[in-house]
């Protein structure tokens, strides 16, 4: 039998999960757009498809210290800053999202393991929840993404009138026997019918037919060649905007940082859509925006799949599509380089 | 007028006054269009695109395009022709090399704005009597047309083009706007309000530069806060108020120079408010100075620029900031 | 926390400093506690920094065969290595690694001839696999260096190459400057020509480094002496952060710099995009 929870007493469950641990939840800002935020009593979970800010945030954040260094004369002292992460959990996670942190652990967590993704993410839990209304924006299933069943530790249903759980990780299974007793048995039939019916919408999606035949590791010369990168980079501004709101986009930058006392090294979000991304003292290898849009994309759509048995580094989550000041973004690009 | 602008864009082709079109460019959707140099008719006809969603500013890309060879035309609204000529005032745009055809300008849509309603998978909108029909996945939708118009176009403060080589449809007039109302609220506020105002819009700030890079005013070759030797270059922010400084920063270098063309909170993903910084400075240079409007012409001297002798003490900021 | 992290470095100690040319000089590097930091392999890298400075990847110029220290040459040409130019002995350095593959010097590289070609700066990385040769001699065959710089002051590490190197039998020494100069009765004239000259048997592996010009002209060369790809390797340079292909930007293609090289064979080179 399928646990579920009524929509009413859904806030008594963060109230429960809050008492414990961080829980972070989407809700609703006054622009109509959405941002995950630390629950604290009152807040609503929004009925946002998507937030602005991907869930990434949560375990490669956009700034993070690294160690810190105490210099006297010559010496230098190394502090080995780091702590061990409190337990917390992310609820609503939809599948793209809960996807871009399989693409995640693929870079951070092979060998040589990046301790400070691993830390989170082993006391990160992930509930993610099934989308029952995609937008016009949303390609998650070109990447072969279910978002009707989005995986994560835990995912949760919305039937309508209430949330059933479906536990899918050793993680999960204690998360929901912990707050088994806010649940009770639900008649599933009712869900049923909803993800059949979103998997009817999604097969509709105006981007549902976007091909990724055209792109993976084995056409690398001839796409990084293309004659056809000139026009798409055009009107790129050589913001960061697209990097920064994307789900799977995880290069960094490391940078020292002068407190007066001592010097903190941290970590931040980096974008190869910025002209200093490979400039070196003496020269840069991509000299224009060309180079630098080529780039972005060939890492999701070539080198990534060239690197992790064809799988793609993007989860058509969307976000560049709503974000990108001058609407160029990753379907427009497939789109110009489909061999047809 | 889309097709009128496509006519004389291939008129202009072909008796060679021009080799290249600035425009835009249909996208995937009915809002998404991109900026775009056209060099033929066929392109033209196919993905050239003038309606309610073509709201990016095309001047700045004049930038560059006025470094390549042969002239261009550029289809400027009102707002944007404000931009070319500080442009040009500021020699980062080559006035021969370009053909200005001047076009009305909005009120221009917001498809945020439209999916704030909760309007999601939107396959087309359209507008009748300035009531939008909204086709979606999920059925049609409507909504009144002057809730779905972008924050630039409410507050536009002038429908006149300042310079232009011709024009398609009429000229408007400078306007009587509202547009420092909000600049007003804020100067009303306490000290502490305004600051938990701006804290509580600048933290949402993920440095991407968007606001910088599509802004006509910033066109620095390196900007400060891409230059390691600068000391100022930062990706991320070393504490919390940092964001704050790079758009404060932002805003004290394009003050007098920012024509109020509203990109920057077009852009801004995280929806901040950017324009009303520049807003404040125009409002005081208007006030300490003598009305001035950036971009109106190409020869004014910027009140910032010009040095006279009854301008206001230094001290009018120590005395203005006072409780 | 308590595994370790390649992110957070170690600690070494500059206990001497030599100026090579105007602008390079070799550091060598010990732990606090004497002893190498770390173990590597000829031409790996390590990440120097200087807190506050700055960090930056740097070939390790020594012999793996050194027990004692391990050296770094570096020309000045930023912010970071201006720091480092700056620095006296007994300065605290940050450094972590090893990164990066080495060239194959106990595999294909074992039993054969070898053919050295560096250019400036370019001779650090081959310096470490020159000396490891030297120290284990028996495992080669003949070995030919041709090294070149723009001045007798810019050769690099002239002194061991005249002390060492060259009274080293069966390893034969060709040196060349760009231009003719007062006190340089040697060969005058570019490396990549100069190698046309010395006509080198195809009989061996050609190992290349310096500036992107002249690994360009030299490749050209060698293949009209009836050189193949798969018989030269070189190494290569690009802006790089994490050190291990997280970071993100030292790619070619779909390899990293940092990880899968930064020695190439040019076979491999050929199969990704130019963009280095």
């Amino acid at each position: 039998m399928f646990r579920k929870i009524t929509a009413e007493r859904l806030n008594q469950l963060f109230e429960e999960i809050s008492a414990k641990q961080g829980l972070y939840i989407p809700v609703d800002r006054e622009d109509g757009t959405a941002e995950y935020k630390k629950y604290e009593s009152g807040m609503k979970l929004s009925n946002a498809l998507n937030t602005v800010r991907s869930a990434k945030d949560f375990f490669f954040p956009q700034t993070e210290n690294l160690a810190a260094f105490k210099i006297n004369g010559k010496n230098i002292e190394i502090e080995d800053i780091r702590r061990e992460c409190e337990d917390f959990v992310i609820f609503g996670v939809r599948g793209c999202d809960a996807h871009s942190f399989d693409i995640l652990d693929k870079v951070y967590l092979t060998d040589p393991v990046d301790s400070f993704y691993k830390n989170r993410r082993d006391h990160g839990t992930v509930v993610t929840i099934a989308c029952t209304r995609p937008s016009e924006t949303c390609f998650c299933t070109v990447f072969g993404i279910d978002p009707t069943m989005p995986g994560g530790d835990v995912t949760v249903f919305p039937d309508g009138d209430g949330f059933f759980f479906l536990a899918n990780t050793e993680k999960g299974e204690s998360f929901l026997a912990d707050i088994d007793h806010l649940l009770e048995d639900g008649d599933a039939s009712r869900l049923m019918a909803v993800q059949e019916n979103t998997r009817n919408v999604l097969k509709k999606l105006p981007l549902a037919g976007l091909s990724t035949e055209s792109f993976g590791g084995e056409r690398l010369n001839e796409l990084f060649n293309s004659d056809k990168w000139g026009e798409l980079s055009e009107s790129c501004i050589g913001c960061g905007t697209c990097t920064f709101v994307c789900p799977t986009c995880q290069c960094y930058d490391i940078k020292d940082f002068n407190t007066g006392d001592s010097v903190v090294r941290f970590r931040c979000w980096d974008s190869c859509m910025y002209s200093d991304f490979t400039k070196m003292a003496h020269g840069n290898p991509r000299i224009s925006q060309l180079e630098r849009f080529r780039q972005r994309f060939m890492h999701k759509l070539v080198y990534f799949p060239a690197n992790n048995n064809g799988e793609f580094g993007c989860v058509g989550c969307g976000r560049c599509l709503q974000k990108c000041p001058v609407s160029m973004n990753i379907v427009k690009v497939m789109k110009a380089l489909e061999v047809k | 007028m889309q097709e009128a602008m496509i006519k004389r864009a291939e008129e202009l082709f072909s008796n060679g006054t021009v080799n290249r079109v600035l425009g835009w460019k249909s996208g995937e959707f009915a809002y998404d269009h991109t900026p775009a140099v056209f060099t033929s008719a066929e392109e033209l006809e196919r993905d050239f695109v003038c309606d309610d969603f073509t709201s990016a500013n095309l001047s700045k890309y004049l930038v560059k395009e006025t470094k390549k060879d042969g002239r261009i035309l550029a289809f400027l609204k009102p707002c944007d022709t404000y931009s070319f000529n500080q442009l040009v005032k500021e020699h980062r745009v080559d006035r021969e090399k370009v053909y200005v055809i001047g076009i009305p300008g909005g009120p221009k849509l917001d498809i945020e704005k439209i999916k704030a309603k909760g309007i999601t998978g939107i396959l087309n909108v359209k507008n009748e009597n300035y009531t939008l029909k909204i086709e979606t996945i999920y059925g049609t939708s409507e909504m009144p047309f002057f809730e779905a118009v972008s924050g630039k176009c409410a507050s536009c403060k002038s429908k006149k083009h300042v310079v232009y080589d011709e024009l398609i449809g009429e000229d408007g007039d400078v306007l009587e706007s509202d547009r420092f109302a909000m600049i007003e609220k804020l100067e009303n506020m306490t000290a502490q309000e305004r600051y938990d105002f701006w804290r509580g819009e600048l933290s949402k700030c993920i440095r991407c530069n968007a606001c910088r890079n599509v802004c006509p005013a910033c066109t620095c070759e390196k900007c400060v806060f891409d230059n390691p030797d600068s000391g100022l270059e930062n990706k991320a922010a070393a504490d919390s108020f940092e964001e704050n400084m790079f758009h404060i920063i932002r805003a004290f270098h394009v003050a007098g120079r920012c024509t109020d063309c509203g990109e920057c909170s077009r852009v801004c993903p995280q929806n901040i408010p950017l324009h009303l910084l520049n807003r404040k400075f125009i409002k005081d240079i208007n006030s300490l100075y003598g009305t001035y409007q950036a971009g109106e012409n190409t020869t004014d001297k910027a009140p910032l620029n010009d040095y006279k002798l009854d301008d206001c003490e230094a001290s009018v900021v120590h005395e203005r900031g006072v409780e | 926390m308590n595994t370790n992290d390649t992110l957070i470095p170690l600690l070494g100690i500059v206990t001497d400093i030599r100026q090579d040319t105007p602008d390079v000089k070799t550091f060598r590097v010990v732990a606090p506690n004497g002893g190498k930091v770390f173990e590597h392999m000829p031409g790996q890298c390590a990440m120097l920094s200087i807190p506050g400075v700055g960090e930056g990847m740097f070939s390790i110029t020594s012999s793996p065969t050194n027990r004692e220290f391990m050296e770094f040459s570096i020309k000045k040409c930023g912010c970071l290595t201006s720091w480092l130019h700056m620095m006296d002995v007994g300065q605290m350095i940050t450094i972590r690694g090893p990164y990066g593959n080495a060239f194959p010097v106990e595999t294909e590289l074992k039993g054969k001839n070898l053919l050295f070609i560096a250019g400036g700066i370019g001779l650090a990385p081959l310096r470490s696999v020159i000396n490891y040769v030297r120290d284990n001699r028996k495992n080669y065959g003949n070995v030919r260096i041709v090294y070149g710089s723009r001045s007798k002051d810019d050769l690099v590490d002239y002194q061991e190459i005249i002390d060492e190197w060259m009274q080293d039998d069966g390893i034969k020494v060709n040196l060349t400057i760009d231009n003719a100069q007062e006190g340089w009765d040697g060969h005058v004239g570019f490396v990549p020509n100069y190698v046309k000259e010395l006509n080198p048997s195809v009989d061996c592996i050609a190992l290349v480094c310096g500036p992107p010009i002249m690994i360009k002209f030299t490749l050209a060369g060698l293949k009209e002496l009836g050189f193949t790809e798969t018989q030269v390797y070189t190494t290569m340079e690009l802006r790089m952060k994490c050190g291990v292909g997280k970071c993100g930007r030292c790619n070619i293609g779909n390899k990293y710099v940092c990880k899968d090289g930064p020695v190439f064979r040019f076979d491999e080179l050929d199969k990704l995009p130019d963009e280095y």
